[in-house]
This record gives C-alpha cells, structure tokens and sequence, in this order.
C-alpha cells in the first residue's frame, strides 16, 4: 500500500469505520420505514449483537465469522419476541415496544455482572476491519437494491402507501412486517458487531434512545425511495461534525440547524429519487 | 342450476345492540353481475366489508366457491381469488401505471426471495410475464398512453380504470366493486359502464354495490335489495323494480318514476 494512502487510513480510521457501519445501520432503519413501519429498536439490537458478539470472542474465543452469526441471530430473536406481538395492530405500538426493548436492554447491560456493568466491556480483540464493514455494507445495498425491483419491494411500497389497499391485493401483511422487522435487527446486530471489534470498547450508554434517533435521522436526511438515500444519510451525518469541526461549540447549532433545514425543504429526503419497482425492462413487448 | 361463485348464507353482524347487517342471504352466480342496493344505511357497506374481510361476522358463513372464508384475513381471502374497489379510490400514488398493475398480480407471482436476490432465470421470467401482462390490461382498459405516470397524477376517471385493472391483474374469481360510478361525472361514469359490460363480456363475475340507479338496473343481472340490515328483496332488476316493498323503501315515488321514462 503506498505510504500516503497508509497515513490517510490510519489518521481517520476511527471516521471510516464510523461511516460504514453508520451506512447499515441506515440500511437497518431503512428496511423498516420501506414497508411503512417505524421501529426505534435499531440501537438496542445493535447493542445486542455488539455484547453477544463481544463477549462471545472474549469469553469463549469463537471464530470471528461464527461470532457474526451469533451477533445476527439474538437479534433476529429480539424481533421476533418483539414484533409478534406488536405488529399485528397498526400504528404507533412498534415504535413504543421497541424503545421498551431498548430501555429494558440498557438497564440490563448496566446491572449485569456478565456484561462488566456501567463500565461496560473492554479489551475486545481487533478483527474484521475495512473489508468486512465494506463488504457488508456493499452486499447489504445490492440486496435491497435488487429486492426493491421484485414482488417484494412492489408489496413494501404498496404497505406504506396503503396498508388496507395492499392487503386486498393479497398481500400477507403481519408477515411482511415482521420480516423486514427481523432482517433489520440482524442487520443491526451486524452492524454492532463489526463495531465492537473494531472499537475494542463498548457499553450500555452507546446504544440509548439517542442512537435510536440518530439512525432514524440517517434514513430520514438520505430519503427512503431507493437504498442509497438512507446510506448517504448517514454518511454526511457522520462527516458533518467532523467537516463542522472548527466551529468549536456552534458546531452542534450548525449540525442542528442543517437536519431542520434539509427536513423542512427536502422531504423526501437528500436523495429524492424513486427506484423502479420492476425486475426487467418495463418497454411494451415486441 | 351451477354451484355460486360467492354464498353469502345468515350473515350477521351486530354492534352492541345494533344488528347492522341481520340474516342476510344471498347468492352470486359465476359469470353474472349482483347488485346490492340500499338506502343509506342500509347495510351495503358494512355487507361488502364482512366479505372482503375488514369486519369479522357475529355470525353465519361466506363462502367463495363453495370454500368458507369468513374466518380469513382480507390477504387469505385475495389470496383465494376475492378481488376489490374501494369506493374512494386507493391508490399508490408514487407508482407507475405498470408498476401497479404488478403489484396487483402479488398473489399469482411465483418469485421466491432467493430467486430475486439471486436474480435467477425463474425470476426473470416471472417479472418479463408480469410486464407483459400488465402492458394487455394496460391496452384493455385504454391507459397506454399513461402507462409509465406516475398513478397519482392521473385523473380520477382514470384511476378508477387503474384501480379496477389492479383488481383484474390478480385474475379474481370474484371482482367486489364499491361504488365504482361515485364521484364521476356523466362521460366517465359512461366509459365506466362500458367497460364493465365488457368485462361482463368476458365473463368476470362480480358484486357491485352502487348508488347510481341507472347504472345498476342496466348492468346487473340480479339484485338483492337491503334496508335496515336486512334483505328486503331480490331478483332481476324488472322484478326489483317492480316491488312495491322497493319502491316503497328505498326508490320513491319520483325516482320509480325516472326510471319508467326510457333511457
């Protein structure tokens, strides 16, 4: 690797693995809002696959890749307990379980010896790095970019149009919700996993309702017709304080005032474009 | 006589004290047209809601080709070939004509998740056999020259057409229209009728509740009429038209009389 490109990774190492997984975590909120549904759940199944897989490398000395699984599926597991029940009445009960889930998780990571307690966990190994943060990222978006032009991503947009509309179509709408529920909390909980191993600290504190808000800033700054608006959401959030920088203290005001902005005058988002829904050319046929 | 397309058999549903819908029976032959007319209050639409599913009975049976559905959900009931309007128009603003009409096959599109992950062949030409599909109900129901706007921006003669072409996308054994004809004005509703007699043409069966008089007496080869919850008359339009009970409930002297003058 030639040497200035080597002194770029290491100076803002930190900032570049912060935005690769800010971008699944905004992957993770994005396949939510897609199918019109708001979980503020994102940081707790976060904080769930960062402990599992923590203390699944540090106490038992699991293979990274098994780690990662892990870290998936407790998750998935969260959502499941979660989403069954709440998602069979509509509205706002999603959103209020899941910031109970994440309560519940954060006091539970504070009082539990296993967990190192408010102090949190320390000394967590090194693995993964550039290309797995990367290259999930990179899958990640190529599946939702290619779910989105399929009869999967057709029902999820029709959801958040209409709900009642969509289930007349026949479309299975407990299951669809708590599918997408499920796939966003594995890949949050991948997403905290690569975190935790590439930080070597966490504790209960990083995954609050403030986290839970910012992911749903990310989605809701990029824009949510296509899987790209939600990641480059959360690339300029996470480069915002940092460019901000010497502002000093009116950098917060700025950063603030720049999400209002961008909220009241570009409601759709940054990135305005709508994907296409259609797996093949749409042209009249010969 | 052939076996119904749709049995609707001691439908009740009551609210608190309130039979809204009392013993209510009837019957839809396939390949025909069934009106359900009323007065307001009547019960047609709390009747059209417990078939598509989004009020659960307090009792009797809906059967949809012999086969009770009344313990599904509205998806199961789609799912089994029960297809619908609604009466204000729903619609997903943000797609295309085409893309619409897609979604409208979601129930008989064979696409697995791995498949369109994979981007497999099987997925390919489950999506070339939707568009081409959907470009015949585009032509059918005369929106080609809209077929890529945005299905939010057309006009509401038009989306009525997409909404009904929705519905069709599915190849419903049964199509449910409520008030297809509200809202419109005389050379769509016109174009709506049309279109309606074509379908019937071609052998859609299909329940209609609707307002417009006119419409439904040309249109329907039966009638069950309602009022107060309950079935108060059924039959050919003639032989419903004709029923004092009728007149009496629900036409009036002045509407018996409009529909006597030739059209």
């Amino acid at each position: 690797m030639p040497e200035f490109l080597d002194d770029f990774l290491f100076t803002y190492q930190t900032l570049i693995y912060a935005l690769g997984v800010n971008g699944l975590l905004a992957l993770s909120m994005y396949v939510v809002l897609a199918l019109g549904q708001l979980s503020l759940g994102q940081a707790a199944f976060m904080g769930l696959g960062a402990y599992v897989s923590a203390l699944l490398t540090v106490k038992l000395g699991l293979p990274f890749p098994l780690v990662l699984l892990a870290a998936m599926l407790a998750p998935a597991l969260a959502a499941l307990c979660v989403g069954a029940p709440t998602l069979r009445l509509s509205g706002v009960y999603l959103a209020l379980a899941t910031i109970g889930l994440g309560e519940v998780q954060r006091i539970f990571f504070i009082n539990s010896e296993l967990t190192g307690g408010a102090l949190g966990l320390s000394g967590i190994p090194t693995k993964g790095g550039l290309i797995s943060i990367y290259g999930s990222l990179a899958l990640a978006l190529i599946a939702f970019a290619f779910v989105a032009r399929s009869k999967i991503g057709r029902a999820m947009e029709a959801m958040r149009e209409d709900e009642l509309a969509a289930g007349a179509l026949g479309v299975d709408l407990p299951a669809y919700k708590l599918g997408a529920l499920v796939v966003s909390a594995m890949l949050a909980g991948l997403a905290g996993a690569l975190n935790a191993h590439v930080s070597s600290f966490i504790s209960p504190n990083d995954y609050g309702f403030d986290a839970a808000v910012t992911i749903l800033s990310f989605a809701l700054l990029g824009g949510i017709g296509s899987p790209f608006g939600p990641v480059l959401g959360a690339f300029i959030l996470t480069l915002l304080p940092e460019v901000l920088r010497p502002l000093a203290d009116y950098k917060t005001v700025v950063n603030g005032s720049i999400i209002v902005l961008a909220v009241i005058f570009m409601p759709r988002g940054l990135l305005a474009w709508r994907m296409g829904r259609a797996g093949a050319a749409t042209g009249r046929p010969k | 006589m052939s076996a119904p397309r749709l049995d609707v058999d001691c439908l009740t549903v009551r609210f608190g004290g309130l039979a809204a819908v009392d013993d209510v029976s009837f019957s839809v032959a396939p390949g025909t047209v069934h009106g359900l007319i009323g007065p307001n209050g009547a019960g047609k639409t709390t009747t059209f809601n417990l078939i598509c599913g989004l009020i659960a009975p307090t009792g009797g049976a809906i059967r949809l080709d012999g086969r009770r559905i009344d313990a599904l959900p509205s998806w199961g009931r789609a799912q089994l070939g029960l297809a619908r309007t609604f009466q204000n128009i729903r619609m997903f603003n943000d797609m295309s004509v085409l893309e619409t009409l897609m979604t409208g096959m979601h129930a008989n599109l064979a696409e697995s998740l791995l498949a369109s992950l994979l981007r497999l062949p099987s997925f390919r030409h489950a999506e070339r056999a939707a568009i081409d599909k959907a470009w015949a109900l585009i032509d059918f129901v005369g929106l080609t020259e809209a077929a890529h706007r945005r299905s939010g921006d057309l006009p509401y003669g038009d989306q009525r057409r997409l909404e009904i072409a929705r519905a069709l996308a599915g190849e419903p054994r049964l199509l449910l229209l409520d008030e297809p004809a509200a809202g419109m004005n005389p050379s769509e509703t016109q174009a709506l009728e049309a279109l309606l007699e074509t379908l019937k043409g071609r052998g859609v069966s299909m329940l209609l509740v609707e307002h417009d008089m006119r419409f439904v007496m040309r249109l329907c080869d039966q009638i069950t009429v309602l009022n107060f919850g309950r079935k108060i008359s059924e039959g050919s339009p003639r032989e419903v038209r004709a029923d004092p009970l009728v007149v009496e409930a629900y036409l009036g002297a002045k509407v018996a009389r409009s529909l006597e003058a030739p059209p």
